[in-house]
């Protein structure tokens, strides 16, 4: 009972201190060397909404482009395609995004200051932890290509979201589809 | 390290304030074929000694027992003078109110404060009394005893181990914010172990009830820590390159086995729960995921797609070759050993849904136990009797409970919000 009491008062505690240190260096072990991306932890209650790609103009230290918007921030880009699309639990890479893929390799080459990380996910059925598997062997599949392309190791990590962050909340075919997915993120974007 | 505790001020709390805004409730969707008609008559004095909800301890033995789908709980006129478990008792009485058994009891205030609390079991059909117990108690402990009564009358009338005293841990789903939290087996005293703006997934009990490893994704993706439930800290047991995840303890609590995706593909591997002295099990081309235990400690049931699909295989926790354990099917993932060790629980594509199956070990005969689409994360309790698991109902995620003999259903839900990932925790000492 007095271990549940100093509980109590430490949580407390707890959600009294609102204030969020900034993290100042990533925590050890995350890899995770972007600038920026070591964002303050969602406080006690809040909802700590992912960031979404920005589509605004803001690659201090990475401009690949000399003005205007970055290639892979233009809608009218092949580089603005960031998905791969797969079946119910298959992770190979279907031939119509291959190109897509490609282009991303050529762009990460040309721009060696850029990194990418491939976050892979899965629809909702099926054991969550077999979709963190799933996912992460969708999103090394396509690591692998990049590397094939000539990517360099360090520009680019893959991790696995499984099940757990659907673009789409239905329970349906439609929602599905659109859920068993590889997504390409660069620099700032995560 | 110092950046992590930051995070840690941040994320972890434990919700003293919010914990009685929601709690999971329980409704019996179906029920044993045959029932034990019983009579908890009140307690003589167990006004004097309620719980929060102003539920006195005979109700709260009723509702237990009423739950487990085993008994059904008479009604009880109010008796004078209201017998004890020291009155002797008209079993001839009891008989014409249908009551195969009976409780009787007492409560007492004691000098110092507490309360003495005394019952006794009575088979009526046989005219006799089966034994009693004696408690001695804070008021704080009103429930808790009523389940170790409850425990008590359910072991006596069918032979094994009451699971009312136990709890359970699973994951509320709010919006955008996600509680592990841990209630008694009734749905009562939800506490939050960690609230978080990101995933928190498989939540598994150390033997001795005392840790919950889990995953959580506070750091952007999947990192596996472990918690002790009296102490809001949280330690990091694996956070390698890629994702670390489906954390399962050795029945001595002194390893944990883990899916690791250091190495390329999802391997199983072990370690300490302090994350020392990490080892590699599986070496497949394939993924290699949700190790689970056998209770004896010999085998390490998991799911792998090595053979093309997804489906269960064991492997000494020695290491050596894999048994393939499913056949039937094109996905059966993950497998869950009974406590007794005879059979799996797994979950299995039929036809489009994912459904509970139970696989005898022994003589492979398979049982699907629920007709429901899209079930996850089956877990046993204690007592092997019933098995709780994670499924979408009306397009919110709901836990249920279903017997081992697929006859007796539960299903626990809780107001706005989905409930998924249940773990079910170790038969109390």
């Amino acid at each position: 009972m007095r271990a549940l009491w100093a509980i109590l008062i430490a949580s407390a505690l707890a959600a009294c201190a609102t204030t969020q240190t900034p993290d100042t260096q990533p925590p050890a072990g995350v890899e995770d060397r972007a600038p920026g991306a070591a964002r303050p932890a969602p406080g006690p209650g809040t909802q700590g909404v992912p960031a979404k790609p920005v589509t605004g103009v803001d690659l201090t230290g990475d401009k690949p482009a000399a003005a205007g918007v970055a290639p892979h921030r233009d809608p009218a880009n092949v580089l603005s395609q960031r998905s791969v699309y797969y079946d119910f639990d298959k992770y190979d890479i279907k031939d119509e995004f291959k190109p897509v893929i490609e282009a991303h390799a050529r762009y990460l080459r040309e721009n060696a200051s850029l990194k990418m990380l491939i976050q892979g996910n899965t629809d909702e059925r099926g054991s969550r932890e077999y979709n963190i598997a799933l996912g992460q062997r969708r999103s090394e599949g396509v690591k692998r290509m990049l590397l094939l392309l000539g990517v360099r190791e360090e520009q680019v990590e893959a991790v696995s979201l499984g099940e757990e962050k659907p673009k789409e909340a239905g329970h349906t075919e439609e929602a599905w589809t659109r859920n068993r997915r590889s997504d390409m993120l660069y620099t700032g974007e995560y | 390290m110092r950046p992590m505790r930051n995070l840690l001020a941040a994320v972890l709390v434990l919700f003293a304030a919010c914990s009685a805004h929601a709690q999971l409730s329980i409704e019996i969707t179906g029920a044993g074929a045959q029932r034990i008609p019983i009579a908890v008559a009140p307690l003589a004095g167990e006004g004097a000694l309620l719980d929060a909800s102003g539920a006195g301890i005979s109700a709260i033995v009723r509702a237990d027992l009423e739950r487990s789908g085993l008994f059904r709980g008479l009604e009880v006129p109010r008796l004078v003078p209201q017998p004890t478990e020291a009155s002797s008792v008209n079993y001839a009485e009891w008989r014409s109110r249908l009551a195969d058994a009976l409780v009787l009891g007492s409560v007492a205030a004691r000098p110092d404060g507490r309360f003495e609390v005394r019952f006794r079991l009575y088979d009526v059909l046989k005219q006799s009394a089966l034994g009693g117990v004696a408690y001695t108690l804070t008021r704080e402990q009103v429930r808790a005893t009523a389940h170790r009564i409850a425990d008590y009358v359910y072991e006596k009338l069918t032979g094994e181990k009451g699971v009312f005293s136990t709890r359970i841990a699973y994951v509320v789903k709010r919006g955008e914010r996600y509680e592990l939290q841990v209630a008694d087996a009734d749905g009562a005293n939800e506490q939050a172990m960690l609230v978080s703006g990101e995933p928190i997934i498989s939540p598994a009990w150390s033997p001795d009830g005392r840790r919950l490893a889990y995953v959580s994704f506070q750091n952007k993706k999947p990192i596996v820590y472990v918690q002790d439930i009296e102490v809001p800290k949280q330690q990091i047991v694996a956070n390698f390159k890629g994702s670390n995840s489906a954390p399962a303890w050795s029945p001595d609590g002194k390893r944990l086995a883990l899916a690791l995706t250091r190495d390329g593909n999802s391997q199983i591997y072990l370690v300490n729960p302090d994350g020392s002295n990490v080892q590699r099990l599986t070496r497949s081309g394939g993924i290699d995921t949700e190790p689970f235990y056998s209770p004896d400690g010999e085998w390490l049931y998991f799911t792998s797609d090595r053979g093309g699909s997804p489906q269960i295989y064991r492997m000494s926790t020695r290491g050596g070759e894999a048994q393939r354990i499913t056949f039937e099917g094109g996905y059966n993932v993950s497998p869950r050993v009974s406590p007794d060790g005879r059979s799996l629980a797994y979950i299995a594509r039929n036809g489009g849904k994912f459904q509970v199956a139970l696989l005898e070990l022994a003589t492979r005969q398979v049982q699907v136990l629920t007709d429901s689409d899209l079930d996850e994360s089956p877990s046993f309790a204690p007592n092997g009797r019933v098995i709780l698991l994670a499924t979408i109902v009306a397009g919110r995620g709901v836990l249920t409970a279903v017997s081992a003999d697929g006859r007796v259903k539960q299903r626990l839900t809780v107001t706005a919000g989905d409930v998924r990932e249940p773990a079910w925790g170790p038969l109390n000492k």
